[in-house]
């Protein structure tokens, strides 16, 4: 007989646990190590996956950057400076065509136009020996190239700057220094972050109080006007190298304040737990609870929050050598770049918009970074 | 209340204290500044006048005194030697660049730059309170997909690339005056109606540059917020016993979620001010932005210590009044200890 039901709809008869459903695959899901959880979680955001793929597919091509661009970022064409972007074809006598632009000096503006010549495809050559030899891995010389421009033609599909320099291939090359910096910023910053964070939480008493004015303090200080003055004290005779390490020092320097408080407000807040208790009763050594009770139970959130803030730190190079401050030449990066936009002016970009072609990768990784630091965080917390 | 208040000016006090030193020792860093190097220049010439002029213009600057007490002397604490009386008796020093006093060189550009982060401010408030609660209510619909996109448009493009974009174009597609804080035929005009509107209209491009990362970033903030909020059994009560829709969010949940929006503001001036720098570089405009990079370039020192030292007192200030209003909207932080 099925419950009273005033609006008289069919109940069925069979028992039915709404709960048991569930539980069934909460049950199965509790045997599985934390990280499976973590893992099956995270796969679940599609934009989060997407994202590191993409960030993974770009990292993994640095060391090959020499190989799969076709010029090297230092070469000039004179014949091509400021050219716009080559028209590129397929199948039109050769896999992949380009055409040859003659550039020609407008006398009324005095600006140079480039024609291209669509009755004359060149194909590109693949796998060709082209420019100049480079270190392959730092093992052997080599220069070979996975593409190379056409026999006594070029290859421009994004335009050459001032210098006529191929912008692609230094895009590509930029990668390199932009990609990297954030990397060491976030070590130095993770690094002094634990410590200090560590030791506030540990110690406690005057110790964390210090700490936690000196994070007041820092915290409150605009980044940007601090970075560009602790970068323009870096010696104009240092050579690249330095620069760059001083640079990601810089901007690891300004950024450990979030981390340190994260890491000293879990270490007050597992102090407390039980199985740190039962540890410290059972006899483990201060070391010990630290390295293999309380760090693994908020590592992964650090681990999130750095990948949230590498993104500041690539935006922060790029405005400091967007200012002319950062890096220097002939380093290349994205900010470096975008200086070149800066130094030519509003009139000049509206006629090569071409040289504003590195914001479409910094904006693309500073998304991926975001989408996949929000998708860790999110999927940190499997039991939810 | 006022005890509040006293207690949290006394912080932001002695954090000052701590910043001025941090900013003396970073102006202080780079080996070789623009007034030493002339001195080693006058010096090299070995002429007996020269080195004695060398001599004058240490003593004058009090270059040949300590370190901890040259700090002392810029911020005016300790009596300089003739005539320099340091930052906190109005005395900013020496532009050794420009040959001028440094009161002089930022004097219009200090007011342009409070102005500018003023108004981004009220923008942010003005365009992100409506606009995360209207997704919040309005929970995936169209509203709710705009303010989301936004969002990701401020967390994507750094400002100073929107700048750049917006710079080239915005004249173009908006018809906006772009680049400077006013025309030039108002530049070093009285105040005057007309000059106010003119920098107004200036003002709307930066501003919307400098704004929507951060309007972006408290949108969603709001949103969450009020969205947690709404589940609650007292708004569905509120609904239940009648009140109209629209009141029964304003009058209580968004109060709730007012909260952290408020204390938002604190955190997010830094920031603020950074893109207000750079941003400024990008366009143009005649705030401290430029000055500060030109200083800093060539390391000017008095000017960039006054710069630097200004811009942490701007974010500071405005953390104070974040404080404050924030303490004003909710009694039980007014009770609880410091700050947040």
């Amino acid at each position: 007989m099925a419950p009273h039901d005033p609006d008289a709809h069919y109940v069925s008869d069979s028992p039915y646990d709404p709960e048991a459903e569930r539980q069934l695959i909460e049950r199965k899901d509790l045997d599985y190590a934390t990280w499976v959880l973590v893992w099956r979680r995270f796969l679940k955001n599609r934009l989060a996956v997407l994202s590191g793929i993409f960030l993974l597919a770009i990292y993994i091509q640095l060391p090959f950057i020499d190989f799969l661009s076709p010029y090297s970022h230092t070469v000039r064409d004179d014949d091509h400076l400021n050219a716009p972007p080559q028209p590129v074809g397929i199948f039109d006598g050769g896999f992949i065509v380009t055409y040859p632009m003659t550039e020609t000096l407008d006398m009324q503006t005095l600006q140079r136009v480039y024609t291209a010549d669509y009755d004359n495809p060149q194909p590109l050559r693949w796998f060709a020996s082209c420019g100049a030899p480079y270190s392959f891995l730092g093992i052997w010389e080599s220069d070979n190239h996975l593409v190379c421009p056409p026999e006594g033609g070029t290859f421009y599909p994004f335009g050459t700057d001032r210098l006529g320099r191929d912008m692609l291939s230094r895009l590509m090359h930029s990668a390199r220094l932009s990609l990297t910096i954030g990397l060491i910023g976030v070590a130095i910053s993770f690094a002094i972050g634990m410590v200090v964070g560590g030791i506030a939480g540990y110690f406690g008493g005057w110790v964390d109080a210090i700490v936690q004015r000196a994070i007041e303090v820092i915290r409150s200080l605009p980044e940007l006007p601090i970075w560009l003055a602790l970068s323009a004290a870096i010696p104009a005779h240092w050579g690249p190298e330095a620069v760059f390490f001083v640079i990601s020092i810089i901007l690891g320097l300004l950024d450990w304040p979030g981390l340190a408080r994260a890491v000293r407000s879990k270490f007050l807040a597992l102090r407390e737990e039980e199985y740190v208790r039962a540890a410290e009763l059972m006899g483990a050594s201060t070391a010990r609870i630290i390295a293999a009770h309380m760090m693994p139970n908020f590592m992964s959130h650090l681990v999130a929050s750095a990948t949230l803030s590498i993104p500041a730190m690539i935006l922060g190079e790029t405005a400091l050598s967007f200012l002319g401050l950062g890096l220097r030449p002939p380093a290349v990066s994205w900010g470096l770049m975008l200086n070149d936009a800066l130094t030519l002016g509003q009139g000049a970009i509206t006629i090569t918009p071409w040289v504003l072609w590195p914001l479409a990768p910094v904006i693309l990784v500073v998304l991926a970074y975001n989408f996949l630091g929000d998708g860790i965080r999110d999927a940190l917390d499997p039991y939810s | 209340m006022a005890r509040f208040i006293l207690r949290r000016c006394v912080t932001m006090i002695w954090t000052l204290a701590v910043v001025s030193v941090l900013v003396f020792i970073i102006v202080n860093l780079p080996p070789g500044d623009i007034l030493s190097n002339r001195i080693d220049e006058l010096m090299a010439s070995g002429e007996e006048a020269s080195v004695a002029q060398a001599r004058f213009i240490a003593a004058q600057y009090s270059l040949d005194q300590p370190l901890w007490k040259q700090y002392l002397i810029w911020m005016g604490v300790w009596p300089g030697p003739n005539g320099f009386s340091g930052i906190l008796q109005g005395d900013l020093g020496w532009s050794f660049e420009l040959d001028r006093p440094v009161a002089d060189i930022v004097g219009e550009a200090v007011w342009m730059t409070v102005v500018l982060n003023f108004t981004t401010i009220i923008f942010v408030y003005v365009f992100a309170l409506p606009l995360g609660a209207i997704a919040a209510v309005r929970a995936n619909t169209l509203v709710d997909y705009v303010a989301t996109f936004i969002g990701y448009i401020g967390l994507a493009t750094p400002n100073f690339l929107l700048a750049l974009v917006l710079y080239n174009y915005g004249a173009q597609w908006f018809g906006l005056p772009v680049g400077g804080m006013m025309g030039r035929e108002f530049s070093g005009q009285p105040l005057s109606w007309a000059k106010i509107l003119d920098v107004l209209e200036h003002l709307i491009v930066p501003v919307i540059v400098i704004g929507t990362s951060g309007m972006a970033a408290m949108v969603r903030r709001l949103r969450a917020n009020l969205l947690d909020e709404l589940g609650k059994p007292y708004v569905v009560t509120a609904a239940a016993k009648g009140l109209p829709p629209a009141r029964a969010v304003v009058k209580y949940p968004l109060r709730m979620a007012l909260n952290p929006f408020v204390a938002d503001i604190g955190n997010m001036l830094p920031q603020l001010v950074s893109g207000s720098v750079i941003v400024s570089v990008v366009m143009g405009l005649q705030t401290i932005g430029p000055i500060l990079l030109q200083s800093l370039r060539s390391q000017d020192y008095f000017l960039s210590g006054f710069i630097l030292l200004f811009v942490s007192v701007l974010t500071l200030v405005g953390m104070l009044v974040s404080d404050i209003l924030l303490a004003l909207l909710d009694p039980r932080i007014r009770f609880a200890g410091r700050g947040r």
